[in-house]
């Protein structure tokens, strides 16, 4: 038995494990092969010079740093949001809820052009007070927090919604206060959820390529952005490959450290049903904390967005209107081969191809990995899994193109390559989302079923399938979404006369004039338009308190 | 003729846990159990006994190690759990949460490929069966843990396995709700000619139930036999303690008179002397306020409301007495905590164990 459930595990990986050896590790490995190789030898020493530069110390210790900081700020500003939402019941709380998760599934092009539409040059701060934050750290530390924030709310608030109160009244009766209890209970039942999502944030933060690339201005770059400008502006392959290995291994030692420190402190806590945990706010410090935390989520996370759209509909001359709209339908603007709007149908055809692929791949993957016993080889795997997060996307998009040109793989004049490469960034959120669903189906429902008369296949059918169904919609929306909003490889792959809406977004932004700018805040209204619809569907059918 | 085989045939099954390469623990030691068609058989023993592996053997949830399992003469090494046509029903119901009631119990019938109108009739029926008509479009989550358990057992039930199994059938449920569905399933089984093994760990159930009951101890069977036998002679202290008995002693037997801590026990008739391990029942220990100045003397350390009668924990004081000693007494006359009393012995109430 035991060795017919091994054959069974390798059959479901094969078709993730060959996806990720030729569209990951293989453009990868090429990439940094022909950066370090001169002539068939291994040129390790121009990779010795890259790291002792001066400038690359620099981009490191910014790349650091702007993360943790990123990190402590949305941790700050998101646990007290978790707090609310997982025990207080207030008015708006569910639509709030979804509203929050809107800016982590936006394009990092659009939250970017949002905040630059708050603090950037001819900005809602510039008008009203003539403060400029583009062009400063201050500006990508606000947009980390604003686009992360949910990460927090959904990791922590969802696993607080579910601890048991009993655990913390019990400590109260063995003659702990409050405060104590909270100590000594409830937070160390919460710090696994804490970590995780402390992780999650600064891996984001580390590789964060779109919002810094538009606010940071030129003298604030992370490693991505610097790869990206070695890359596509200075050609310097080297540097850009001894950048790419460096980030490659600070992401697989963070990893690897959330690995250990998740497995040890994994421990069984009861839960209970969300919804009878929230209660209406008691006193003047609960009724503070709410508006505290409300207030933010107006100020980090709706702002931004609300003067968005606004920018989108104001005409150059003074007033509103749909000019910035109307413009995108005419292919007059001499940036694009055709018309702007064309980018929504190419953006959303692409997502929908790239979900289909993450969701194939990913359900795959998590299904192997779901199986009882596994060991460390299957652990490996799980976190091989998670590399393409953590993988300059700039690299991959390249690598796509050096590698996938030739026989049998001539993918370049393909338009298969965007949805392959969005993909690879889909899969991770699909497994991410289906595992712990999958873990958590009771084996001995399954048991139940075999009993019943339903074979191993059916039982699949009968029992996993409909409880991961929710769970598949939902990772489709994240895989759609994520898909939708790719900007470091697309921005490479994508054809000149067909580009995706982020890629579009950008390129306007690049160039002056007030049409341009218009046309780039309506453009991303419309994306920020897509991804909310998608995330709202999302809600509707996620199970009422259940968080991935 | 030939013996028609017995329907579940137990033969020297070994379940050891972990792996090939590091066994851990062995949870059955060489199982020996028959069920004959139509009998309702309950396995007894306190937890970590290996009753529940046990149902998953013959199941084939669990790999055997060594040992045969047969149901009606055929051997089931190599058959998987949805070909063996035996039912489970599982201790904390595992009823399938996305589906209702009805979804439920026509899950087994849809694996058979039953054919829909009848499912539908024979889900209703099963619904009435277990007292709750009707309730096929009712969510699993909205039933209370007694009705969880009433769609478990219709479900278990409604593929008409050859062989029924429970695991803690009544396990979560409270007194009266136990003790009415005690007397219903036993019925109920009898009606339909189930051939039944559960499993539980309270005796009262086991007892009601059972048309024979088999103890077990650390993976091993300790005793098989009809309740009445079972109550009447446990085969050793560990069977005797199990089933709540307290006053187990080993003492020396001279001339139908047995030393024990407890002063001179007689004992039964025929008893031969030597080394014995004895039982004595609580009614066999009579309790006198007041009575006689010789003989064993006791104070009442605590009493237990028991219904008809009151269980009293005695501690001897004098007498040539020592130790702790339990005693039913009837209601009038049981003497109150504090009470200092005498003791006597009942030789008709008095077990010599076997083991």
């Amino acid at each position: 038995m035991t060795g017919r459930g091994t054959a069974v595990r390798l059959a479901l990986l094969a078709a993730p494990v060959a996806f990720l050896a030729v569209f990951f590790l293989y453009p990868v490995a090429t990439i940094v092969g022909e950066g370090l190789r001169d002539g068939g030898a291994w040129q390790l020493g121009r990779a010795g010079e890259v790291l002792r530069d001066g400038d690359t110390a620099d981009v490191l210790w910014f790349t650091v740093w702007q993360a943790a900081a990123s990190t402590v700020l949305t941790l700050a500003v998101g646990l007290p949001a978790a707090w609310a939402f997982a025990r207080l019941r207030f008015p708006g709380r569910k639509v709030l809820h979804a509203a929050v998760t809107v800016p982590f599934v936006l394009p990092t092009v659009v939250t970017g052009a949002a905040f630059l539409a708050v603090v950037g040059r001819g900005g809602l701060l510039d008008d009203w007070w003539g403060v400029r934050l583009d062009n400063t750290v201050w500006a990508i530390l606000l947009a980390h927090a604003s686009l992360n924030f949910a990460v927090v709310v959904r990791i922590v608030g969802g696993l607080w919604s579910q601890l048991d109160p009993g655990q913390a009244e019990a400590a109260r009766m063995l003659g702990a206060t409050r405060r104590a209890a909270w100590l000594r209970v409830t937070l160390p039942a919460l710090m696994p959820a804490v970590a995780s999502a402390a992780v999650m944030v600064f891996l984001f933060t580390f590789t964060s390529f779109g919002v810094v690339q538009i606010l940071g201005g030129p003298r604030n770059g992370t490693l991505e952005v610097e790869i990206y400008r070695q890359t596509a502006q200075l050609l310097d392959l080297p540097t850009a490959a001894v950048l790419t290995l460096l980030q490659f291994a600070l992401v697989a030692v963070l990893l690897g450290a959330q690995a250990l420190l998740t497995r040890r402190t994994e421990t069984a806590l009861s839960l209970v049903d969300p919804a009878t945990n929230a209660r209406r706010p008691r006193g003047a410090a609960e009724h503070a904390a709410l508006a505290a935390v409300l207030t933010v989520i107006a100020l980090l996370l709706v702002l931004p967005l609300a003067v968005l759209l606004e920018r989108s509909l104001s005409v150059p001359g003074g007033g509103h209107g749909l000019a910035n709209y109307r413009s995108l339908f005419s292919d007059d603007g001499g940036t694009f081969v055709a018309a702007p709007w064309q980018a929504v149908e190419t953006s959303l055809r692409y997502a929908a191809i790239a979900t289909l692929i993450a969701v194939v791949i990913g359900g795959l993957a998590a299904t192997a990995l779901a199986r009882r016993g596994g060991g460390r080889t299957l652990r490996g795997f799980d976190a091989l899994l998670m590399l393409p997060l953590g993988t300059s996307a700039v690299t991959v998009g390249f690598g796509f193109l050096v590698t996938l040109d030739e026989p049998p793989l001539d993918l370049r004049s393909s338009w298969t390559l965007v949805p392959l490469a969005q993909a690879l960034v889909g899969v991770p959120f699909v497994v991410r989302v289906l595992l712990p669903v999958l873990r958590a189906v009771d084996d001995r429902l399954r048991q139940a079923a075999a009993v019943l008369g339903a074979s191993p296949a059916r039982v699949w059918r009968e029992v996993d399938l409909p409880l991961v169904r929710r769970a598949v919609l939902v990772a489709a929306g994240f895989a759609f979404a994520v898909s939708l909003g790719e900007f470091g490889a697309t921005v490479f792959i994508a054809r000149a006369d067909n580009p995706t809406l982020p890629v579009a977004v950008a390129r306007l932004l690049s160039r002056p004039g007030a049409l341009n700018y218009g046309q780039a805040m309506a453009l991303s209204a419309v994306l920020m338009l897509v991804c909310t619809l998608t995330l709202l569907a999302l809600e509707r059918i996620r199970p009422a308190g259940r968080t991935p | 003729m030939t013996a028609t085989p017995p329907l579940l045939d137990v033969r020297g099954v070994t379940v050891t846990y972990g792996s090939r390469t590091a066994p851990g623990h062995t949870a059955l030691h060489g199982i020996d159990l028959a069920v004959a068609e139509h009998e309702t058989v309950c396995v007894l023993g306190p937890s970590g006994s290996g009753k529940s592996t046990l149902l998953r053997a013959v199941a084939g949830l669990t790999e055997v190690g060594a040992g045969t399992v047969l149901l009606a003469g055929r051997d089931q090494a190599g058959v998987p759990a949805h070909r063996r046509g035996v039912g489970l029903m599982f201790q904390d119901h595992q009823l399938f949460p996305q589906r209702d009631v009805g979804g439920n119990i026509a899950f087994g019938l849809r694996m058979h490929k039953i054919p829909r109108q009848e499912t539908e009739r024979r889900v209703a029926e099963l619904l009435d069966l277990v007292g709750l008509p009707g309730a096929q479009r009712r969510a699993v989550g909205s039933l209370s843990g007694g009705e969880q358990q009433r769609v478990a057992l219709a479900r278990s039930l409604a593929p008409r396995p050859r062989l029924l199994m429970l695991d803690e059938p009544l396990g979560q449920l409270d007194r009266d709700l136990r003790d009415r569905l005690v007397v219903e399933l036993r019925q109920l089984f009898r009606d339909l000619g189930t051939t039944v093994l559960a499993v539980t760990h309270d005796q009262a159930e086991a007892f009601a139930l059972a048309d024979r009951v088999v103890i077990m101890r650390d993976g091993r069977i300790a005793q098989t036999g009809s309740p009445v036998e079972v109550w009447r002679r446990p085969a050793d202290a560990f069977v005797a303690r199990f089933l709540g008995f307290r006053n187990v002693t080993e003492a020396d037997v001279t001339d139908g008179g047995a030393a024990t801590p407890w002063g001179t026990v007689p004992v039964p008739p025929g008893t031969p002397d030597g080394r014995h391990r004895l039982l004595i029942r609580p009614s066999g220990v009579r309790v006198g306020v007041g009575g006689p100045e010789e003989g064993p003397r006791a104070v009442v350390r605590a009493r237990t409301f028991r219904g008809d009668h009151v269980l009293l924990l005695l501690e001897c004081v004098g007498g040539g007495a020592r130790g702790e000693l339990e005693a039913a007494c009837p209601l009038r006359s049981a003497p109150g905590e504090g009470a200092a009393v005498g003791v006597g012995f009942d030789a008709a109430e008095v077990v010599v164990l076997p083991g």
